[in-house]
């Protein structure tokens, strides 16, 4: 049996990724994700055939993670909000060359330089693209030390698999908060180098990775094979959770942190006979319309409860196409909301929607 | 009959998209012919930016990576740490290495990285259409400064390679310029001694070129080349400016 240890979720992270082979890690102080940075420093920095690097800026660390995955390692950065905003020129660029790399945002209070708690503020940003181009990252949304972990590893995997950034977008009191967690995987003794990596042209001809080019036509061929694997994506790896939605009148459809307080009142309610339940998207792009489309023949009301001020709120409202009706519950900021005030919310909706009768 | 002069073997057979007397083709082909000379066109990784030698992965024969602007000697960094065995190479403008990229390019040095800049001062933005650069000397007219620089209001020309010469990390750094036969001969040595230092691990190593940029001048080829003599070394003058190799710690 695999022991459980006690850890924060940022330091989950470091651990899942080594675990995961990533051999390379280069960030940037910023509060809530110190504590991976950290860890890194103490568990990746004297990993023989590892390296860390604490950068001068968010810019220069995801362009070095730029130049290690150019070479075929496994790599990763993390930051919060505002930093994130300063990896979007590097994002891009990883995207437009199909370079793999895995980014955590433990997300914080914004616009600006913001509050330093849990916030869900980024999400436009995390899923919309964030930097410059027609391009998507994989955002995958943990709710709970475990999965944090677990997603790690998965993020690693995905971005391989589909030689694309995935993005962690958790928040700060997921970094920071210590629970229980589990590691499944041992961390590979012999690092693989992905097959397609620029390492020299020893042996083969020299090969170039690029992607400006001043013939628009040969940009609009790489947009639409991105666009081709997306649609892959898309179909295969769109991953979601709903909690005691089998007899729900109403559905709350939450993500990440808010979710996990989403279920504590969800709880509460039932014990009072309100029939509801939960949608929680763990892929937020590809976001999981077709399950939210598919609640929406039985279930006519819904609950978007986010820490913002609606942003996940128009995917939902995309995934229902007017079906059913939507209400929306937000705390922008980095005010976290208890999960009694979030019951709260829910009641009152049921009672006004007629629910009860 | 013996063949006294030849094309690189890793410089690929393409026509360059220069304009007549700029300094970036003299510059790759010197470059090539180092890789040559020191047997590693078959672990070479050059980082060329955004800039008129965005398109420098079509003439050099070793692997490549785009840049963004700027970003070069970080890019570099990850690659050299996640691959030790690579020489690596950027090969950058002055807008990109001494403006966007200062902060990259001082912290690489600064961290000692074993990579090799190949840093291209022509004074100018050619790029975008000639507008200043850090490196535009004072009085001198770009479509940014119509009137002149003027120190007071844009500031002095940045002497990059002067302040990466305090930095700790940095092993050797020259300037050298590309025009004249000598001047070349220069330079090559010096883009030959920057891949050594870089094998030897003795640290950050950057070759800044002169070069002229004919176009953006506003000058004929002869004229920049005099221009580069006459004005430009004033400010940027020749020669090694640090040079750890000295204090015999290296080959
Ligand atoms: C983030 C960003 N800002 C601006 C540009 C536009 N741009 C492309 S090349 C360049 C300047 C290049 O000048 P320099 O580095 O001196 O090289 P040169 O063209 O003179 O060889 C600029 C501003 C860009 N590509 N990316
Ligand atoms: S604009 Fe200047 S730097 Fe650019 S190719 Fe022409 S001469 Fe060379």
């Amino acid at each position: 049996m695999v022991a459980k240890v006690l850890m924060t979720g940022n330091a989950a992270i470091g651990e899942a990724a080594i675990r995961a082979g990533c051999q390379s890690y280069f960030g940037y102080p910023i509060t809530p994700q110190n504590e991976l940075t950290e860890y890194m420093a103490t568990h990746l920095s004297r990993r023989k055939g590892c390296s860390f690097i604490q950068a001068e800026s968010e810019i220069a660390a995801v362009n070095m993670v730029y130049g290690a995955s150019l070479v075929g390692v496994r790599t990763m950065t993390s930051s919060s909000s505002p930093g994130i905003s300063l990896k979007q020129e590097g994002i891009s660029y990883l995207a437009a060359c199909e370079l793999p790399a895995v980014i955590a945002n433990m997300s914080r209070g914004g616009p600006g330089l913001g509050s330093i708690v849990a916030a869900q503020s980024d999400y436009f940003q995390a899923t919309r693209g964030g930097g410059h181009g027609d391009y998507r990252t994989i955002v995958l949304a943990p709710s709970s030390v475990q999965e944090l972990a677990d997603l790690t590893h998965k993020a690693f995997d995905l971005a391989d698999k589909y030689k694309i950034p995935v993005i962690i977008l958790g928040d700060g009191i997921l970094g920071q908060m210590m629970e229980p967690v589990e590691f499944k995987h041992e961390a590979p003794a012999e690092l693989p180098i992905r097959s397609d990596a620029l390492r020299g042209a020893r042996g083969r001809p020299s090969k170039f990775i690029k992607t400006f080019t001043s013939n628009p036509a040969e940009l609009e061929e790489i947009n639409w094979s991105l666009f081709r694997r997306y649609e892959l994506i898309k179909r295969d790896e769109t991953a979601y959770e709903t909690f005691l939605a089998e007899d729900a009148e109403l559905i709350v459809v939450a993500f990440g942190i808010a979710a996990r307080i989403a279920k504590g009142a969800i709880r509460t309610v039932r014990t009072e006979g309100l029939k509801v339940g939960l949608l929680r998207p763990i892929t937020l792009w590809p976001f999981p319309y077709e399950a939210a489309k598919e609640l929406a023949k039985g279930v006519k009301q819904f609950l978007v409860f986010e820490m913002n001020m609606g942003q996940m709120l128009e995917d939902v409202q995309l995934a229902l196409e007017g079906q059913g009706e939507v209400s929306f519950y937000g705390r922008p900021g980095g005010v976290i909301p208890t999960p009694s005030e979030v019951a709260r919310v829910i009641s009152r909706l049921y009672y006004q929607k007629g629910l009860n009768k | 009959m013996k063949k006294v002069f030849t094309r690189p073997k890793s410089l690929k057979r393409n026509t360059f998209h220069y304009c007549p007397g700029c300094g970036h083709s003299i510059i790759h082909r010197l470059i090539c012919e180092v890789i040559d000379e020191m047997n590693l066109q078959d672990k070479v990784i050059g980082i060329p930016p955004p800039g008129c030698s965005v398109f420098a992965y079509y003439y050099f024969d070793v692997d490549m990576a785009e840049s963004a602007h700027g970003r070069g000697a970080a890019v570099a960094t990850g690659i050299k740490r996640a691959f030790p065995e690579a020489v690596v190479f950027t090969y950058q403008g002055d807008g990109d290495l001494a403006g966007i990229g200062t902060a990259e390019t001082i912290h690489a040095a600064n961290r000692g990285e074993n990579v090799t800049s190949i840093f291209i001062n022509n004074a100018v933005y050619g790029m975008t259409g000639g507008q200043m650069a850090p490196t535009t000397l004072s009085g001198q007219k770009t479509t940014t400064t119509p009137y002149g620089r003027d120190a007071i209001l844009e500031g002095h020309p940045i002497k990059m390679s002067e302040i990466l010469a305090l930095v700790e990390g940095a092993a050797y750094i020259e300037r050298v310029a590309v025009n004249s036969p000598a001047n070349i001969r220069k330079t090559k040595k010096a883009i030959h001694k920057a891949f050594q230092v870089q094998l030897g691990k003795l640290g950050f190593a950057m070759v800044e070129i002169l070069s002229p940029c004919p176009t953006n001048w506003k000058m004929s080829p002869y004229e920049a080349w005099q221009w580069i003599d006459k004005e430009m070394t004033k400010v940027f003058p020749l020669g090694v400016i640090k040079d750890i190799t000295e204090r015999g710690d290296a080959d």
